[in-house]
């Protein structure tokens, strides 16, 4: 990131651009994603902080970027998100970014993306990049219940992407959490072989099929969920990565707001995105968080 | 060039301290800072009750210039405390607490919490350009005021007593004169400047949720450089914490010959990331051994005339 600051002064860096609207998808009936006019080299993981004069400027994980536009998924809860799902496409909203550290893979590696709630956004940009680079994905979509799942389309519409879906109330998939199919998956790998279900007209069978082993597992969702994902990779060995999500202000790591205990670091700069040895150093990590005046609070 | 600094009595491996509203929301934040090569952290304004602070945006910058209106948020004394003991769990460079109220007698229950807390030097935050909504002129914009804080700050802590005044006066000297006469054993030289604004022309829009904010960074560094040569010219034997737009060794050099003892950074770290308390020390160091300088002690006023 200190790289990307020193040559970015002088052309803007720490003053907004403005970006128009350039097309808004319903996602579910609270839930909309915004397509914005700009460009940027954003990465997997990392976040844009987004400003709506006289509202409020809020941190928004980056849900897709080509370069040239950059997509934002955002549920409706308060008064920032409300007055966003208030805009029409042509509107302008203030970016700053991106920021942060960002997810990382291998060309040609077996991934699994463990994605809560609204942690499917930039699990599925991660998702395409890694595609690109001839890696094989597992993406478990977690969620409440049906309606509240995200990109279900999307994920389906890429070719080299077995989806596995989980919610709580049953209503689609896995009756349960993702981190079960999480376990199935980890088990299968250690194994070498697994079960498919295959479908032709009304008759299904289970054919046995070799797995290959896993080597990378990337976390974004709610905390207690990214913990356990942390602990059953740390007890399988497998390489992960997690978002760790903080009360972020400035994005430049100066306000210091967002570090975390006890190393300090600023999850706006040295975070969201840490592999899973560091997320096990960050004593909070599944466990408290700290408020907009510093002040902790327990999951 | 050996860089060691004593302030008020108190040791420091070097005289560059993080100056008070960056980094210090956390002990482990300030903890890092000094990994990163700071000779000492102030921690963010310590508040009796929990505070706000501003909606955002709070920050705005670029290569001049920082504005900002963060507004002073902190969690309240026992979220201070707490705080403050973290970083105290095998201290790794002394700790400067400063505190902020909104009247003096707010002003001497916070320093007397506070005290109870052991930081090595309380430093008084009267300056700050912007909760000046909230709470009106700041009590550095008047001598009699500034002096009252700081009187009644003295009466509560035996603590090395700093006040931090603000750059936006026409009369800083009498102002740190006043503060002196009153009891404080040193100056913290300079709070922001302004407010400032800094108007989107493409949103229409000022910037900053508060509109406004207090000025940092580059831009600045030549008025902080000239208050703190008009206040030591003035007061030789107080003690400075020389603060406002350094962000290189050359920089701190400038503003040790204009008098300061510490120096304090702050908006650096948006230009440098938190390294810069490391390369700065290590850019002083190489300007000593370039110049043949073995100690920063001698250079201390050596501007002055």
């Amino acid at each position: 990131m200190t790289n990307f600051r020193r040559e970015n002064l002088g052309k803007g860096y720490g003053m907004h651009k403005s970006a128009k609207i350039k097309e808004i998808v319903q996602e579910t009936e609270n839930v909309k994603t915004f397509i914005l006019d700009f460009e940027s080299d954003s990465k997997p993981g990392q976040f844009v902080e987004l400003w709506i004069p006289r509202v409020d400027e809020k941190p928004m994980s980056i849900a897709y970027s080509d370069g040239k536009e950059l997509w934002v998924t955002v549920f409706k809860k308060g008064p920032f998100s409300s007055a966003l799902h208030e805009k029409k496409v042509g509107d302008l909203l203030g970016v700053r970014g991106p920021f942060g550290t960002h997810y990382t893979w291998e060309p040609g590696q077996r991934l699994v993306m463990m994605a809560g709630g609204y942690g499917a956004a930039p699990l599925y940009f991660l998702t395409q990049m890694a595609l690109n680079d001839g890696c094989k994905v597992d993406f478990v979509l977690g969620a409440r219940d049906k309606e509240n799942l995200l990109y279900v389309e999307r994920l389906k519409a890429l070719d080299g992407v077995e989806l596995n879906i989980a919610t709580d109330d049953g209503s689609e998939g896995h009756k349960g959490y993702n981190t079960e199919v999480l376990e199935k998956l980890i088990g299968e790998a250690r194994e070498g072989k697994g079960f498919k279900v295959i479908c032709e007209g009304n008759t299904c069978r289970r054919e046995e099929v070799t797995v290959d082993p896993i080597d990378k597992v990337y976390s974004c969702g709610p905390e207690m969920m990214m913990k356990k994902v942390s602990d059953m990779c740390f007890e399988a060995g497998i390489t992960a990565e997690v978002s760790v999500e903080r009360y972020m202000k400035c994005g430049h790591g100066v306000c210091g707001q967002c570090s975390v205990d006890e190393s300090g670091h600023r999850m706006c700069v040295e975070g969201p995105v840490v592999d899973n040895e560091t997320a096990r150093k960050i004593k909070e990590f599944g466990s408290y968080h700290r408020d907009s005046m510093g002040k902790i609070h327990n999951f | 060039m050996n860089l060691e600094t004593d302030f008020c009595g108190v040791k420091f491996s070097n005289p560059l301290v993080v100056a008070s509203g960056v980094i210090g929301v956390t002990g482990a934040s300030m903890k890092y800072a000094v990994e990163k090569g700071a000779g000492g952290v102030t921690t963010k304004s310590i508040w009796m009750k929990e505070h706000k602070g501003h909606p955002c945006p709070i920050i705005v910058a670029n290569e001049h210039y920082m504005v900002n209106a963060v507004g002073l948020p902190h969690g309240g004394i026992e979220s201070g405390k707490h705080e403050i003991e973290e970083y105290q769990k095998n201290q790794p460079a002394p700790l400067i607490a400063n505190i902020v109220a909104t009247t003096g007698e707010e002003f001497a229950l916070t320093a007397e919490a506070v005290s109870e807390m052991n930081p090595d030097i309380i430093e008084v935050n009267i300056s700050c350009p912007n909760v000046e909504d909230e709470f009106g002129r700041p009590f550095a914009c008047s001598k009699d005021d500034a002096a009252d804080v700081t009187a009644k700050v003295r009466a509560k802590t035996k603590l090395p007593l700093v006040v931090k005044l603000s750059p936006n006066v026409s009369n800083i000297v009498e102002i740190a004169k006043a503060c002196v006469d009153a009891g404080a054993d040193g100056l913290t030289l300079i709070n922001s400047l302004g407010p400032g604004m800094v108007i989107d022309i493409d949103m229409r829009e000022p910037v900053l949720a508060n509109k406004v904010g207090g000025m940092c960074g580059p831009a600045i560094k030549p008025i902080a450089i000239k208050i703190v040569y008009e206040v030591h010219k003035a007061l030789p034997n107080v003690p400075i914490i020389g603060t406002g737009g350094v962000t290189n060794g050359e920089d701190a050099i400038e503003m040790t010959m204009a008098g300061a003892t510490l120096v304090g950074i702050g908006a650096g770290v948006f230009y440098r990331d938190i390294d810069i308390y490391g390369l700065v020390r290590d850019e002083m160091i190489k300007w000593g051994q370039d110049k043949g300088v073995n100690s920063l002690n001698k250079l201390r006023g050596t501007a002055v005339k």
